[in-house]
């Protein structure tokens, strides 16, 4: 684990380590330990893919890396403007590294648009791509600059490149039988070419996506690939570009195996598809379409191969109905959705408490209230997940902690939800969802047994001697019921939202009864077995940083950095929120000052106050992006000095 | 692409021989005495038998209601759900377990108010359920409301001077909806009730029935004239597949077509029009005549309500053609590798 830490400055000087060389003539070639670019155009310029290529023919070379897209909700915003701005950060090392990175070192802009909108992250000294086709005086003044920000010694601070992008695409374009217009489009490839030549990127994997991509257009994918190498070609050519640099493969930060690169929404269908397997059931996915959380919708209906059944409801509320109904016939069962989808189906997962049948709910946060920020990320569901249902509705929460931990995140979940015969509630983010990072691929014999149990056959002895099946008779360790389904004879038996008999399951208003009901569904989620948090604290520290989900990476890297400044400070961050680890109340008294950084106004907080009635600190950013690392340390080395 | 009856033939048969009795759980039946859902109850559970299935593999799911309380009642599976959210619930059991008969029991408020959109949903995707819509054009269980067949008009404890909202007729909206078997029955007609029961068992794919249910609390004679023999003679249409469609004292009246403006009208049958009188055909393609037949009844009299199979038409069933994509998709791709699918196309290794 190494732990180098740069200052914001350190990084846009271009943090050279080891010697300056030359190759193949006369560009210098300069060696980086990590380096962080973001690709900025308008929605319809193509930088979402622009930065997947990159990152994959990032990820195949070996580097650690870590992504954060950030697109508006509009699909196709009115180009130019700055809500129209789409950007993808991409932050890659030679070393292990957990953020996208606070501040990027090199900014391509398409347009003025995107200059304007990302400038204010730029640390002074970075390299500025632009695209000076399009900074016409109308499109400058459609974002409101009087004058050329190229020329009028504003940008003077940064390393600019002044590139014409869009004539140098439909220049190098003009053998293809295109319009203007056709070629025009290729200039996102032409500056992932010049990119990919500027980082030493191999170039293989994005010409065979081109040609995959474009299989019915063989001239579109001519054209892509034409103008990716003439941007590459470019670079190595033009004497703007005098430098390329190298990064190299983070060889050391990863254990053997075998690694891809994964964003949170496939890791996590994937974890679903393994749970399927491991638990031997079939997996059923009810869901209604709804950022971000739509990809797991889509990545599952590709795998009906694997008996996979996606069932795109009329709604949110249909969509864990049908869940429900798929799991009290012995499916894996689960529903994806985000937080206003949650609020729809809180009354189902109400009755998934009284049934107490297994199911995930899949909950992508984004911002909220109400519609919010839909493209954001935000953790403001933990109160919603945990308490969001009439009467007592206690439901397991699970969170992964990074895009690739979503995987096992979802096993976990799915563990949980077999084992105890409870809804369980999954917690990823925006963040999670659309981020990516290397992913060691796990050998199938890793991965947990979740075979199950359906009832079989009578479960209790009448008095008269008579064996019956009770649906209510509970596991004496676990406190489940037993699941059993239809076709099993003899076990027919009937269950509802109305409040059951102990053991028999019939209606009962028996007030005791109730009392008695309420507590064992809450017993059982208490019981339920997690593993303890683990706390990492080299130098026996007196202040506690304790996160949850997403927080993860920037958490850590904050971490990294105080102690590298000569701080000691304890981290712990928690996977399970209900019910928390055993040791969580011991971990918490170990320390003078407990700080929780969250994306929301304080929930974890609050939750850790009440229950451990200890003097929890919150530090809160709710502005639908991600905590900086540079930021959390500043705020986490007050608490330190408080 | 829909073999009905290989559909059905999912489902596995009883061993021995059944009786009513057989399909009566132990639970004390708890409807108020004269409730029209005694008859209901009488009427499944006598002919559950003749169906000869497996009663494990039964499945009767419902909402929130008085009519809802009915699995409770029935000794197979069942689920007692939420409000207006059966046909959801039922579709992913129907959907994922196709060995199974499902069974949903509704009423009024439940389908056609805070459920009405899985309704409509579930007759437009047509999975494979039997939906038993209890109309009793008011609210029971919360205690006489006013519901969404309720009459325009309709005095109630919330609408003390009258309800403000046209009702909807519930076998016209699942004939919009797409629905491939719509029919309606009385509670109190054992004998066509059970004949439509048998008919819907039949169907592959979504059968909607509508009963006619009384309550004697807050809705007491809401369907008196469909059941006083007299009055009934005049007030219903039986509608038999293949027959011509009359109806009253010796079949004074009939059913034709009205040449000027297409639509359905009622006629005094004579010699000279006897040759017109419409012959009722569940099964053509178009819904065009079965929704002219929904809309002879007077919303607020009753006169001239059609009873039996409006319509009855083989069209594929969600749940076979998403076992299909199962089965497609296992042809062109093998079976799932979940080692392969891990891997996917670009990976790196690190070697320690």
């Amino acid at each position: 684990m190494t732990s180098q830490v740069s200052s914001p400055a350190e990084q846009a000087d271009g943090a050279v380590l080891g010697e300056q060389r030359k190759v193949a003539g006369t560009k210098d070639v300069r060696r980086l330990d990590r380096v962080i670019i973001r690709f900025a155009g308008d929605s319809g310029d193509g930088m979402q893919l622009t930065g997947d290529r990159f990152t994959s023919e990032t990820a195949s070379f070996g580097n650690d890396l870590s992504t954060l897209p950030n697109f508006p909700a509009e699909i196709r915003a009115p180009a130019g403007t700055l809500p129209g701005v789409s950007s993808f950060q991409l932050h890659f090392a030679d070393h292990d590294i957990l953020t996208p990175g606070d501040a990027p070192n090199v900014l391509v802009a398409m347009n003025p648009a995107a200059l304007k909108a990302n400038i204010g992250d730029l640390p002074r000294g970075a390299e500025i791509i632009v695209n000076t086709d399009e900074f016409t005086k109308r499109a400058m003044q459609k974002v409101g600059y009087d004058s050329s920000p190229l020329e009028d010694g504003s940008l003077d601070g940064y390393h600019l490149h002044p590139v014409p992008l869009t004539t140098l695409t439909v220049e190098a374009l003009k053998e293809f039988d295109l319009t203007r217009k056709e070629a025009e489009r290729s200039k996102n490839m032409f500056a992932l070419g010049l990119l990919s030549w500027m980082y030493h990127r191999p170039t293989e994997g994005t010409e065979k996506f081109l040609k995959t991509k474009f299989a019915k257009k063989p001239d579109i994918a001519a054209a892509n690939i034409a103008a990716f190498r003439a941007g590459w070609n470019f670079g190595e050519t033009t004497e703007d570009f005098a430098v390329s640099y190298e990064v190299a493969p983070a060889a050391k930060a990863f254990p053997p195996g075998v690694y891809r690169n994964i964003s949170g929404n496939l890791a996590l269908s994937y974890g679903l598809v393994a749970a399927s397997r491991q638990a031997d059931l079939p997996l059923f996915l009810g869901s209604y379409p709804i950022t971000p959380a739509s990809d797991i919708l889509h990545e599952l209906s590709r795998h009906k191969n694997f008996g996979v059944r996606t069932f795109q409801a009329e709604d949110e509320i249909a969509g864990i109905g049908a869940a429900l109904g798929a799991a009290f016939g012995g499916s894996l069962a689960v529903t994806t959705t985000s937080g206003p989808g949650v609020a729809l189906k809180s009354e189902t997962i109400g009755l998934a408490v009284s049934l107490e049948l297994p199911l995930l709910i899949v909950d992508i946060q984004r911002g909220g209230p109400s519609t919010g920020l839909p493209t954001k990320t935000e953790q403001a569901d933990l109160l919603q997940a945990m308490y969001g249902r009439n009467g007592e509705a206690p439901v397991p929460v699970v969170a992964p902690r990074t895009p690739a931990d979503c995987f096992d995140a979802a096993l976990e979940a799915a563990r949980i939800a077999l084992t105890y015969r409870t809804p369980v509630f999954l917690l990823s983010d925006g963040y999670l969802a659309n981020g990516s990072e290397p992913w060691r691929i796990p050998e199938l014999e890793e991965l947990p047994d979740l075979t199950v149990q359906f009832a079989q056959g009578p479960n209790h002895t009448l008095d008269d001697g008579t064996e019956v099946f009770w649906p209510y008779q509970r596991d004496p360790r676990t406190l489940a019921r037993p699941w059993a389904v239809p076709g099993t004879p003899g076990l027919e038996h009937r269950i509802g939202g109305i409040e059951k008999q102990d053991g028999t399951g019939n209606i009962s208003y028996d007030p005791a009864n109730h009392d008695f009901m309420v507590r064992t569904r809450q017993a059982k989620i208490d019981g339920i077995d997690v593993p303890d948090v683990e706390v990492d604290d080299p130098d026996g520290a007196r202040t506690l940083v304790l996160g949850w989900g997403s927080t993860y990476g920037p958490i850590t890297a904050a971490v990294r950095r105080l102690r590298t400044a000569g701080e000691s400070i304890a981290q712990a961050h928690l996977r399970h929120l209900n019910p928390f680890p055993q040791n969580l109340g011991t971990v918490l008294k170990t320390y003078d000052k407990v700080v929780v950084p969250e994306m929301n106004l304080g929930q974890l907080a609050t939750l850790i106050r009440a229950k451990y009635l200890v003097d929890a600190r919150s530090y809160n950013q709710v502005n639908g992006m991600p905590f900086k690392a540079e930021q959390l340390a500043t705020a986490l080395k007050e608490a330190i000095d408080d | 692409m829909t073999d009905p009856n290989a559909l059905l033939q999912l489902v596995p048969k009883a061993e021995g021989r059944q009786s009513m009795k057989d399909f009566k759980s132990d639970q004390e039946v708890r409807w108020c005495p004269g409730c029209g859902d005694y008859a209901v109850l009488a009427a499944v559970q006598g002919f559950m038998p003749e169906l000869g299935l497996a009663k494990e593999n039964i499945v009767f799911v419902s909402g929130i209601g008085c009519s809802s309380r009915f699995p409770y009642y029935m000794n197979t599976y069942g689920m007692h759900s939420i409000h207006g959210r059966a046909p959801a619930i039922a579709t992913g059991l129907a959907t994922s377990r196709r060995d199974l008969s499902v069974w949903v029991v509704t009423g009024d408020g439940d389908a056609l108010s805070i459920g009405g959109n899985h309704l409509i949903h579930a007759l437009r995707r047509n999975v494979n359920l039997k939906i038993l819509l209890f109309n009793n054009r008011i609210y029971g269980l919360t205690k006489g409301q006013y519901s969404p067949t309720s009459e325009l008009g309709k005095i109630t404890k919330s609408t003390p001077m009258g309800s403000l909202d046209a009702p909807f007729n519930p076998v016209s909206l699942a004939i919009g909806a797409e629905a491939s078997f719509v029919a309606r029955t009385v509670d109190s007609d054992r004998k066509h009730l059970t004949e439509v029961l048998r008919q819907a068992a039949d169907h592959p794919g979504t059968a909607l029935v509508e009963i006619y249910q009384n309550c004697n609390i807050f809705n007491d004679g809401a369907f008196e004239v469909l059941k006083d023999r007299q009055k009934a003679e005049e007030a219903v249409i039986r509608l038999e597949h293949g027959r011509p469609i009359r109806f009253g004292a010796d079949g004074a009246k009939g059913v034709v077509r009205d040449r000027a403006t297409g639509d359905l009208k009622i006629v005094t049958v004579t010699p000279d029009n006897e040759a017109e009188i419409l012959v009722h055909d569940a099964h053509s393609a178009s819904p065009t005549t079965a929704f002219a037949l929904s809309r002879l009844a007077d919303p607020d009299t009753l006169h001239n309500t059609p009873i039996g199979v409006f319509r009855s038409v083989d069209r594929p069933v969600y749940d076979s053609l998403m076992a299909g994509q199962l089965d497609t998709a296992v042809e062109q791709r093998g079976k799932g590798d979940l080692a392969a699918l891990l891997a996917g196309g670009d990976t790196w290794t690190v070697v320690g």
